[in-house]
């Protein structure tokens, strides 16, 4: 797959680098996770093949061999051709195809699987780009213009093609699922919660907070009047997770996403529940947050549902592929 | 350490983490204490682990809570169980693991060009720039942890002579620079924002992707810094045979 033109920030992702934050080596990785788990489980691959995460303006693709392809996440009005195509379907692609993203339907990031995955060489037994390392994904780095990353072969594809462009495969996943109102997360209190003044809890829970353009894959900054602490005891720095909502010395707030650091030494005041990690991954910067507390049980439960779903859907879709390509012969 | 004298609170960091902390303290034999019970959990993991993390007086450890559900009885959650499982591992004594006897002697070139802040620390401490390098290459480091940056060092604990606070806003770092904030040093391995007052650089490479152990330094180690020159510095820098000398160290 050849890039014809680069995006402002697409790398080579998989679920993450773990066992290595010990080294200062953060695990990175997609920032939905689900999104990206659906995209694969949709052409049947392992829901840990590298994916490409896209932001917008996103790349444009040219497939250099026939290829079976899933977007999942975002919706960037993506086309072959010049032809539409749904996300969350599972599309054949004949050669020399080219793929495009037109503009922000919804969400903040897109994931393009590929039957058999991007062959990209693993770095701590991950395919997770590591920009700050410059390492990992590939080459270390953002796509470019040029680049060519390979992918594995899925034998039918061509025979199915014929002559078309594509073919949309008749069945999707459901992207919908688990959705709260819009803009609502679920938080689970830190360890430094009851730092806050009864009015800054108040706050935190009543207000929504708008997203910051200074929001990256590192953290989102939010634009919270600044909310005031009982104690500026120093915090030795120690643990924190995708999610940590961390309060920051000027009273303002900022969320850790995928590519956070390993450590931090700012009051924890919250965590996003894992369930909403995905969620917080399509919002950008000018979308609202309104943070919501719940209780351990809920967020274990919900997130056990979650990877549940997940796991019939990838049963489906083994089942409907398997019968498709079947069908085929 | 003395298990009837080690207390610690155990407290969630979300519903997939969960952090042991010895005390919000930066003190050797706390920090000891995480090494060990860091080292025996690489070894033997609790079950669920995914991985652990180490930091000054505190160990986070991430979990698979979606395997741990079957082992879970209903109306206990998966953190309450992993809590209870942690609990009974403190209350065993930490089996004695080999001790961490690594010194490094680490090369610093404290030349002004190299050390943008020497001066501004030397001045505000009423010190000369030559006493602020005695003082740096005069003390024994531990390092605490790893964090911030892959490879980044958080070593302790520089003379009261030169503690001085970290910057209001951070600057662009180079790679290698060796900065001082409060009681910590540390050395930047790659070029990155940052908030310490430089005082010299390493020409060695502290991380290097295409090792199988990717960062030179681990928890427990003892460093110390020796002054170079200019020359020295390009030397080293340039050096495959002198920097794998250090990475081969036992």
């Amino acid at each position: 797959m050849k890039i014809i033109k680069a995006g402002i920030q697409d790398t080579v992702q998989d679920l993450g680098r773990y066992g290595y934050q010990h080294l200062g080596i953060n695990p990175g990785g997609v920032m939905d996770r689900f999104s990206a788990a659906m995209a694969n489980l949709l052409i049947g691959n392992n829901i840990n093949k590298a994916v490409i995460e896209l932001h917008f303006p996103a790349s444009v693709f040219m497939f250099q061999k026939p290829a079976l392809i899933a977007i999942s996440g975002a919706d960037f009005a993506p086309t072959i051709n010049g032809e539409n195509i749904p996300i969350n379907h599972p599309v054949l692609i004949n050669k020399n195809s080219i793929l495009q993203f037109h503009k922000i339907v919804k969400g903040a990031r897109a994931y393009i699987a590929v039957g058999g995955g991007f062959n990209v060489p693993a770095w701590l037994h991950s395919a997770s780009t590591h920009l700050k390392a410059k390492t990992g994904g590939y080459h270390g780095s953002a796509l470019q213009k040029e680049d060519e990353i390979q992918y594995g072969n899925v034998d039918v594809v061509s025979s199915i093609l014929g002559e078309k462009e594509f073919f949309v495969l008749p069945w999707k996943a459901d992207d919908k699922w688990g959705d709260k109102k819009d803009g609502e997360i679920l938080v689970l209190p830190g360890n430094e919660w009851s730092r806050l003044t009864e009015a800054a809890k108040e706050s935190f829970t009543m207000t929504s907070f708008v997203i910051t353009n200074q929001s990256d894959r590192m953290g989102y900054r939010l634009n919270n009047l600044p909310l005031p602490v009982i104690t500026r005891e120093e915090i030795i720095s120690s643990g924190v997770s995708f999610g940590t909502v961390q309060l920051l010395p000027d009273g303002k707030l900022i969320v850790l996403m995928a590519d956070h650091q390993t450590t931090g030494g700012y009051p924890r005041i919250a965590h996003v529940i894992s369930v909403h990690h995905s969620k917080l991954a399509q919002m950008k910067a000018g979308d609202k947050i309104h943070f919501l507390l719940t209780d351990q049980q809920t967020a274990e439960n919900l997130f056990i549902k979650q990877q549940q779903h997940l796991q019939h859907l990838r049963n489906a879709c083994k089942f409907r592929l398997e019968e498709f390509l079947c069908a085929q012969h | 350490m003395d298990q009837s004298n080690l207390t610690y609170r155990i407290f969630p960091l979300g519903d997939s983490v969960i952090t042991i902390d010895f005390g919000n303290n930066i003190n050797e034999s706390l920090n000891d204490e995480v090494i060990t019970r860091f080292n025996e959990l690489q070894i033997s993991p609790v079950p669920g682990m995914i991985e652990a993390v180490p930091a000054y007086s505190s160990l986070t450890i991430y979990y698979d809570a979606v395997k741990l559900r079957n082992k879970v009885s209903s109306g206990q959650t998966v953190y309450e169980w992993m809590q209870q499982m942690l609990t009974e591992r403190l209350q065993i004594p930490p089996n004695e693991s080999e001790k961490n006897n690594r010194l490094f002697k680490i090369p610093v070139c404290y030349n002004l060009n190299f050390a943008p802040d020497i001066k501004t620390l030397a001045d505000s401490k009423n010190l000369s720039v030559e006493e602020v390098i005695q003082l740096h290459t005069s003390g024994t480091y531990k390092v605490y942890m790893l964090g911030f940056l892959p490879g980044f060092a958080y070593m302790g604990e520089v003379n009261e002579k030169m503690i001085i606070p970290r910057k209001p806003q951070p600057v662009n770092v180079e790679q290698g620079s060796v900065g001082i904030a409060g009681k910590q040093t540390g050395i930047y391995p790659l070029a990155s924002p940052g908030g310490w007052q430089i005082v010299g650089r390493t020409p060695l490479k502290l991380f290097d992707a295409a090792k199988e152990e990717p960062t030179l330094f681990k928890i427990g180690d003892k460093i110390h810094f020796f002054p170079i020159t200019e020359n020295d510095f390009y030397e080293i820098q340039n050096s495959f045979l002198l920097q794998d000398q250090y990475w081969n160290a036992e």
